[in-house]
């Protein structure tokens, strides 16, 4: 019998069994960002622990930085003093840092992959939950706490408990202005936010085959919003294209024996699943969340769900906090809701496919009076490029504000917040109570071109209506 | 760091309700802008302890019956959202050893481990007798038995689920894992020698 990919790295990585049956892993690349890196950075001076592999360290700043500032020190005097320690710790210990000026810097899952040092057949472990995003590529990637960066850090391990691995087939065609976005908000509505506790998914199928690594990472961040700590995508071509010539990347002989190794660690199709589940791609419309958890999802078509329809008290009880924290009512549509804010950004949908596919649609058109719009480029690579290309004009002319790269408004540790109860079309991926900034701000999480929609219409829109989308255009044709 | 062994936790306990209850609830984001974790546990569910002003609002946490509480009681899939420390590093400086819930979400039940904050997963019918008998008595001794996986309360005992690897490491102190992890220095020289990409400067 074959193995899973997952099967395969984890045994490859595996050091030793821990007393408490857990296994001590080993975490090929760490990434660190400035909130969850400096208590580890304190432990480890505490108690005078070297950091064991350096060059296994690379780090960035996202959560923290202003996307509207381009000097230090920052008027923010806390994340002044994130930056300065970062800094600080990364220069002591010898690890890289993609800091401000290096034109590298931005949000830790997005600068992974361009630089190529997310690479398959590798575990990856980062202080932040959307680490799942690096699976794209054919590896395991998880998010850890501040106690397990230090473990990191000091032993380039840590202890952990294997995972069930359940196979995510999505088969068939994807309709036109329907997305990866769309496809990974379906999967959490279809197997709820705690279906993926105890699994690793792997994401598989026509769909996935077809689909462009920004794509295929757009899903696997998501997996933790289904509780999932790990998500992957077997290596193929696609991933050893995306890969070839980027800075971190095995260069020449290196570069062919890495890509058979690489594919050595794709799942063997005789091996066994602890669970798989099939989606019809025909079945998935574009998908946007009407409530306090990214579960809470509905097409655009369909109606906000009616506390008086739960299937038991449990989901009685959280329809009614969600509708009253949303001040929607149960059983009225979701379109032509109106918004205040527009989002676009994040680790989920701030790459340049994501900027290109929604500035085609959106040259000429305009944001609606009333509504603030922020486009956030996930990286200083993805501006740098969205700017060669005269992307930005496209969305200053429209009336979108354009920004410097980070986090921004995902989770709002910098200026960028909401205000009060306004409400926020957003292509992030949390929606929780207080995500983005303003304890009563509520979130819509959707795909971008929706969110181009909502921002043109002033309301929640059918993308596929707004912008006459037929067929399916390539954003990189 | 072999710690102490945690056999048992008592004190008094607390009712925070609600399901799916996030970290970014357990310690709105804009309160880790910090380098150390002290002082955290002021932070703890701020957003639904205070208005916007920062004045208290109705809530258990700001009820003096149950000041002093260091057992929390909340739904299911507690602590779901982000692999942010500082959510149990709130709880835990906040003066609270134990969370009884439902379920935990996976990071977060390692996080929490990994600190010494014992995770115990009690059926609703169980939580809801606990919830009862607290509310009614404030004052109540609660104490989680860790070796037999019960909750005496009042005249009550329930029974309560935990992954075994955590309950193990809680029973012989190793639950940071750090020393054993260092231990296995040359074993994990030995698996990186395997792997190509691990070469380098
Ligand atoms: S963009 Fe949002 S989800 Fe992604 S790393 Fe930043 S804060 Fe976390």
């Amino acid at each position: 019998m074959g193995k899973s990919l997952f099967e395969k790295v984890w045994e490859a990585h595996s050091v030793r069994q821990l007393a408490n049956g857990q296994t001590q892993l080993l975490i090929g690349t760490h990434l660190i960002h400035e909130v969850t890196s400096p208590q580890a950075f304190g432990m480890l001076r505490d108690k005078g622990i070297p950091v064991r592999f350096p060059h296994r360290t690379f780090a960035t700043v996202d959560h923290i930085v202003p996307t509207d500032e381009k000097s230090e020190p920052f008027s923010d005097a806390l994340a002044d003093a994130m930056i300065k320690e970062i800094r600080r710790n990364c220069e002591q210990h010898g690890i890289t840092f993609f800091d401000l000026a290096s034109g590298k810097q931005g949000i830790v899952h997005i600068v992974g992959p361009e630089q190529g040092i997310t690479q398959p057949g590798t575990t990856i472990a980062c202080g932040d939950s959307h680490t799942s995003t690096h699976g794209a590529f054919g590896a395991i990637a998880f998010g850890i706490g501040t106690s397990q960066v230090r473990d990191v850090l000091a032993t380039q391990t840590i202890a952990l408990n294997r995972l069930k691995v359940r196979r995510i087939n999505v088969e068939g065609k994807l309709g036109p202005g329907v997305y990866a976005k769309d496809v990974i908000l379906h999967i959490i509505r279809l197997l709820g936010t705690q279906g993926g506790t105890g699994f690793a998914y792997e994401y598989a199928g026509s769909v996935f085959d077809n689909f462009t690594m920004e794509e295929r990472m757009t899903v696997c961040n998501m997996s933790i919003e289904g509780g999932a700590r790990v998500g992957y995508v077997n290596p193929d071509p696609t991933t050893f294209d995306y890969l070839k010539g980027r800075p971190y990347a095995p260069k020449g002989a290196d570069w062919d024996a890495a890509v058979e190794r690489w594919s050595s660690f794709a799942s063997d199709p005789d091996c066994a699943y602890d669970d798989v589940v099939t989606i019809r791609a025909e079945s998935i419309a574009p998908t946007v969340t009407w409530g306090i958890t990214p579960g809470q999802a509905i097409f655009i078509n369909e109606n906000i769900p009616a506390a008086e329809n739960a299937k038991d008290a449990a989901e009685k009880a959280s329809i009614e906090e969600a509708l009253e924290h949303m001040h929607f009512i149960g059983d009225t549509p979701i379109l032509g809701t109106p918004i205040d804010v527009a989002f676009l950004g994040s680790c989920t949908n701030g790459r340049l496919s994501d900027l290109q596919e929604v500035a085609q649609y959106l040259r000429g058109r305009k944001v609606a009076d009333n509504v603030k719009a922020i486009v956030v480029p996930g990286s200083q690579g993805v501006s740098m490029i969205a700017e060669q290309m005269g992307l930005d004009k496209i969305y200053k002319d429209a009336g979108f504000e354009w920004r410097g790269a980070g986090c921004s408004m995902c989770l709002a540790m910098n200026p960028d917040k909401l205000i009060g109860d306004q409400l926020c079309a957003s292509s992030s991926n949390r929606n929780f109570k207080g995500r983005q900034g303003s304890p009563t701000g509520r979130t819509l999480l959707m795909s971008p071109l929706m969110v181009a929609a909502a921002a043109v219409e002033g309301k929640v829109a059918d993308a596929r209506e707004v912008f006459s989308v037929h067929e399916k255009q390539t954003a990189l044709a | 760091m072999a710690s102490d062994p945690i056999k048992k936790v008592s004190g008094r306990a607390v009712f925070v309700a609600g399901d799916d209850i996030d970290t970014d609830r357990i310690i709105p984001a804009r309160f880790m802008k910090c380098i150390t974790f002290d002082g955290l546990g002021d932070y703890l569910f701020y957003d639904v302890r205070k208005t916007e002003k920062g004045e208290d609002k109705p809530h258990n946490l700001n009820d003096p019956k149950f000041a002093g509480a260091s057992i929390l009681i909340s739904g299911n899939n507690f602590g779901c959202g982000s692999s942010r420390e500082h959510a149990p590093q709130a709880i835990m400086r906040a003066g609270f050893n134990a969370v009884i819930a439902g379920s935990f979400a996976e990071i977060f039940f390692g996080n929490s481990t990994n600190l010494g904050i014992v995770c115990a997963c009690a059926s609703d019918a169980d939580r809801k007798q606990l919830v009862a008998t607290i509310e009614a008595e404030p004052s109540t001794e609660v104490t989680i038995d860790v070796v037999n996986q019960q909750i005496q309360f009042g005249q009550y005992s329930i029974p309560f689920e935990i992954k075994p690897g955590a309950k193990d490491s809680f029973l012989s102190g190793s639950y940071d894992p750090l020393d054993e992890l260092l231990e296995g220095a040359s074993s994990v020289d030995a698996v990186v020698s395997q792997l190509a990409y691990m070469q380098g400067a």
